[in-house]
């Protein structure tokens, strides 16, 4: 990452901090998210490590002023690793009471809190359930309070444009945006080229946001609101180029670069459904690498368009969220019974149902591991970070050319709508993975397995010679022809089994951070990553005996994990569900792991996993 | 190049009832398939479950069975991933209106260039007896005692309603009729979708009885010919005429038709949609094409979408990876 502007000469001190975290929130409608966004990809060219935390409500426009239509966007960033969004926010902007109301709690003591003063108005008091303004009855005593007019403000700036009073206010999110930008010395160049390509049709719009930008920017620096302003310096430099990712983008090229690796056409199919349906937005824009995308009309046809691409050839993929997954389910015995290449994304989110269709949840995976009729192993990867998502993308697709499988890849929305910055990789240098040639036409049987991998061959239509058919019927052995025969059936089942089973063989073994044997060892999966690695960072660092170690294979599970359980006094599993991970080790290892579980559609805190760790060490626990 | 129909046979024992509709169909598919000339590896035959989606096993070609009602989205994937290839669907009046019925909608108002054929014996045969969409008000089957409640679709009616641009019928035991609306499905541009008329011996016999017998059928059907009156009886002496908006039979001296019977027109949906609602009631059941027209296939766009992407931005996937592409303004 390239700095773009030196710092400018500042009119008031500046002091330097390790990390910061800001949440921004306001109405659904407020454009919290793009403040959100930029403020991200402005930190990304300032060089810092950082993670986001999109939260919004399932509501497009929920009624304005209301609780539940509030909408958030929390950043950490670092001059070290930022592994999560951050606990507890040091600063938080509220556009209105209720946002106040809503995030106010999670704000730390002492923070910094920057609230639009123009929206307490008696109507939104009353809305977000205050009885009297908390601006002025000394509840927020505990905390740095800048009441700013960002309304009148705003309407102050854009004096002189023909605007309407709506469109004035829909620009103060780019007022409170220049005024955190000079408090955190981010530069505005960035945000200021985004602006004029979003409103590259409407120009009025594009002056009057950049005005906002730079109005809020100037007066931040000439109000003396603030006694002084903050600089954290860049994180040492990654090799390389660096660019800022969502998990869902991340996936989305993970495909891609999957495709040219395996030299196969991309086929994906899906449905939209939150939080997956941006995997789906960021491949349709990429026709010109060839990627057809198809939106079906369910997610059945999702799934089964997909299935019938990878019969003529195609890698094909489809994504959801877990009631897509669940209507799949069907179709994913298809697949693995006609052993064809699949991979399933599920951006997993709080259910079940409906659930909570913007919030994470790691419930899933119970599903993932068994949620198909029949004896029906499936290879399961999880994606620890969103730029992990494009790796993880790579290789589910690479087991499932190579094994002949479908292969289910576990997101969840905390990653999918999360950022943080990719190391962009050199395309050319990663290992290709072409489908195994096939044997002359004369020795060609469907259902010939490899020895080594038992994967069978993958003969497209248009070869003359190959000619064959597979369905969802049980299979004869090698020939591939209909059978119904009780020994087949037994076999075919266990060699389906063993093939996913040999995929172990070649995973890189288990590795843990920390100590290699100890008093605890934390086991995670999926987006844990950040708060279980930056727990076991800090108590390592407080001289703890404590390890972590964080599984991306979850089916077949990685070579070396039970040993590795075995060498700790106690395990910990924390996960974003009632237990399923560690009912998964428990049942297989025979290990006496302990979960720690939270369901409320929030990542853990990192100081949540850091006092269950401590509890274990101090031999408390179950 | 006319190829031998047997060598589209597969070396698979063709395992339907006896007198099963199905064997004729089976037949006259090898037999179309045979006089266009296309290699057989070009072929995908694509079902979902039921009788006749056992079709796929008994052709020579590639073939996928897949699940129950999913054949049309496994098709438009195979179709629109290679569009070399000829993809053909066999269905069921279960499989394809019940619990494939969204899938043939959206399927159908796509234009995938599929060649679909609906085998409607008006029952399920597979799990041995119950109604189906297409069975007749009040018939009586296993999971029916009292007789059905539910009114039947209408294949032809739906099809049309989802834009399809191909749409036929015909009777599995009318060999030459098949044959012929056979041939002008396979060689459309576009989703073709016949409706066959079958036979079910075991569990529904007698579905289609009057339109299948040859002592009553040339005075039930009237064979649709594009420009031509509707005309139809043995002796060819009825027809059909518009009377205000409604179609009526009239009977006239052979040779002598009235100057107002009413023309086919396989253009105008008004005309198929009038088609589509006759069999009953004195009027006849039409059998041949409806409805064609040529409208873009869905691969057809999605290639030029393509190929028109591939000259408006880099082809490099390293260029998309290094920074991000907005999207199409």
């Amino acid at each position: 990452m390239s700095k773009v502007t030196p710092p400018r000469a500042k009119s008031r001190p500046v002091e330097d901090l390790d990390s910061v975290t800001i949440r921004f929130a306001g109405d659904s409608g407020d454009g919290i998210q793009v403040a959100g966004a930029q403020f991200s990809t402005a930190t990304a060219l300032a060089g810092n490590d950082l993670s986001t935390f999109p939260d919004y409500p399932a509501d497009i426009r929920a009624p304005q002023g209301s609780l539940y239509g509030v909408s958030g966007y929390q950043i950490h960033f670092s001059s070290g690793r930022a592994y999560t969004p951050g606990d507890a926010p040091d600063v938080l902007v509220a556009m209105n009471p209720a946002a106040l109301k809503v995030n106010l709690k999670d704000l730390r003591q002492g923070g910094l809190l920057v609230v639009n003063s123009d929206a307490f108005t008696p109507a939104n008091l009353a809305k977000a359930g205050y009885a009297a303004s908390p601006l002025e009855d000394g509840s927020l005593a505990g905390y740095r309070v800048i009441p700013v007019e960002f309304s009148q403000r705003t309407g102050e700036a854009l004096q002189g444009l023909a605007l309407t009073k709506p469109q004035v206010e829909r620009c103060k999110n780019f007022y409170a945006l220049g005024m955190m930008y000079w408090l955190y010395d981010r530069p505005l160049e960035a945000t200021l080229g985004w602006i004029s390509g979003k409103f590259k049709k409407v120009p009025l719009m594009a002056e009057a946001n950049r005005k906002a930008l730079l109005a809020g920017n100037a007066f931040a620096e000439t109000a003396e609101l603030f006694g002084q302003c903050y600089r954290v310096k860049a994180a040492p430099a990654q090799a390389g180029l660096c660019r800022n990712v969502t998990g869902n983008e991340a996936m989305a090229l993970g495909l891609l670069t999957a495709s040219q690796l395996s030299g196969l056409q991309l086929w994906y199919g899906s449905y939209p459904i939150t939080p997956a349906s941006e995997i789906l937005h960021e491949l349709s824009k990429y026709k010109n690498l060839g990627v057809k995308t198809f939106q079906a009309e369910d997610e059945i046809a999702a799934v089964c368009s997909a299935i019938g691409a990878s019969f003529a050839g195609s890698l094909g993929t489809t994504g959801t969220s877990g009631p897509g997954v669940s209507l799949k389910s069907e179709a994913l015995g298809l697949a693995a019974m006609v052993e064809l290449p699949l991979v399933i994304v599920n951006v997993q989110r709080g259910g079940p149902s409906t659930g909570l269709p913007t919030k994470t949840e790691q419930s899933d995976l119970f599903q993932a591991l068994y949620g198909r009729h029949g004896e029906c192993p499936m290879p399961v990867l999880a994606a620890a970070t969103p730029a992990d998502c494009f790796q993880v993308a790579v290789e589910a697709c690479r087991i499932a050319v190579k094994y002949m499988t479908p292969v289910l890849v576990l997101s969840d929305g905390f990653l999918g709508i999360g950022a943080e910055p990719w190391r962009v990789p050199d395309a050319a240098a990663l290992p290709k993975f072409p489908p195994r040639p096939l044997p002359p036409p004369d020795q060609f049987q469907p259902y010939q397995r490899d020895p080594e991998t038992l994967a069978r061959p993958w003969a497209r239509p248009g070869l003359a010679g190959y000619e064959h058919r597979v369905g969802g019927l049980e299979k004869a052995d090698v020939t591939g022809a209909v059978s119904y025969d009780p020994e087949n059936h037994e076999r075919m089942c266990r060699l389906r089994q063993a093939k996913i089973e040999r995929i172990a063989s070649e995973l890189p073994p288990v590795e843990v951070l920390g100590p290699k044997q100890g008093k605890v060892l934390v086991v995670g999966w999926g987006s844990t990553y950040g708060a279980i690695t930056a727990a076991v960072s800090r108590l390592q660092a407080a001289g703890e005996s404590a390890a972590c170690l964080h599984l991306r294979h979850l089916n077949p599970l990685p070579p070396g994990l039970g040993e590795a359980l075995s060498r700790y006094e106690r395990v910990l599993v924390p996960e974003l569900n009632l237990g399923q991970l560690v009912y998964v080790l428990r049942g297989r290892f025979l290990v006496d792991a302990q979960g720690l579980h939270k369901v409320k559609g929030q990542s853990f805190q990192v100081a949540e996993v850091e006092s269950a760790v401590r509890k274990l060490l101090k031999g408390g626990g179950r | 190049m006319t190829m031998d129909p047997k060598q589209f046979a597969s070396d698979q024992t063709v395992r339907w009832c006896p007198g099963c509709g199905d064997y004729a169909v089976l037949a006259a598919v090898q037999k179309t398939l045979a006089a266009l000339g296309i290699p057989r590896e070009k072929y995908v035959f694509v079902s979902g479950i039921g009788c006749s989606s056992r079709f796929p096993y008994y052709m020579n070609t590639y073939g996928f069975h897949g699940i129950h009602g999913r054949a049309l989205p496994v098709a438009a994937g195979v179709k629109c991933a290679d569009p070399s290839l000829q993809v053909w669907v066999a269905t069921g009046d279960g499989d394809a209106l019940s619990i494939g019925g969204n899938h043939f909608i959206h399927t159908l108002r796509r234009n995938v260039d599929l060649k679909v054929l609906l085998f409607n014996n008006r029952i399920y045969g597979l799990t041995k007896g119950q109604l189906s969409p297409t069975s007749e008000f009040g018939k009586k089957t296993k999971s029916t005692p009292w007789g059905s409640i539910d009114f039947p679709v209408n294949p032809v009616a739906l099809a049309l309603a989802a834009e399809a641009t191909f749409v036929a019928r015909a009777l599995a035991v009318d060999v030459a009729g098949l044959n012929e609306v056979l041939g002008r499905a396979a060689r459309h541009q576009g989703l073709a979708f016949v409706e066959i008329l079958q036979n079910c011996v075991v569990f529904n016999n007698g579905a289609w009885k009057e339109p299948e017998d040859r002592a009553t059928r040339e005075e039930r059907v009237v064979r649709l010919r594009h420009g031509q009156p509707l005309v139809f009886g043995a002796a060819q002496n009825k027809g059909v005429r518009l009377r205000g908006s409604d179609p009526e039979a009239v009977a006239f001296p052979p040779g002598q038709p009235p100057q107002d019977l009413a023309v086919h027109d396989e253009k105008s949906p008004h005309m198929a949609a009038l088609l589509s609602r006759m069999g009953e009631g004195g009027l006849p059941l039409p059998v041949g094409v409806f409805r064609a027209v040529r409208r873009p296939a869905l691969h057809e766009l999605m290639e030029d979408q393509i190929s028109k992407a591939r000259q408006a931005a880099p082809t490099d996937l390293q260029a998309v990876l290094n920074s991000p592409q907005e999207g199409v303004s």
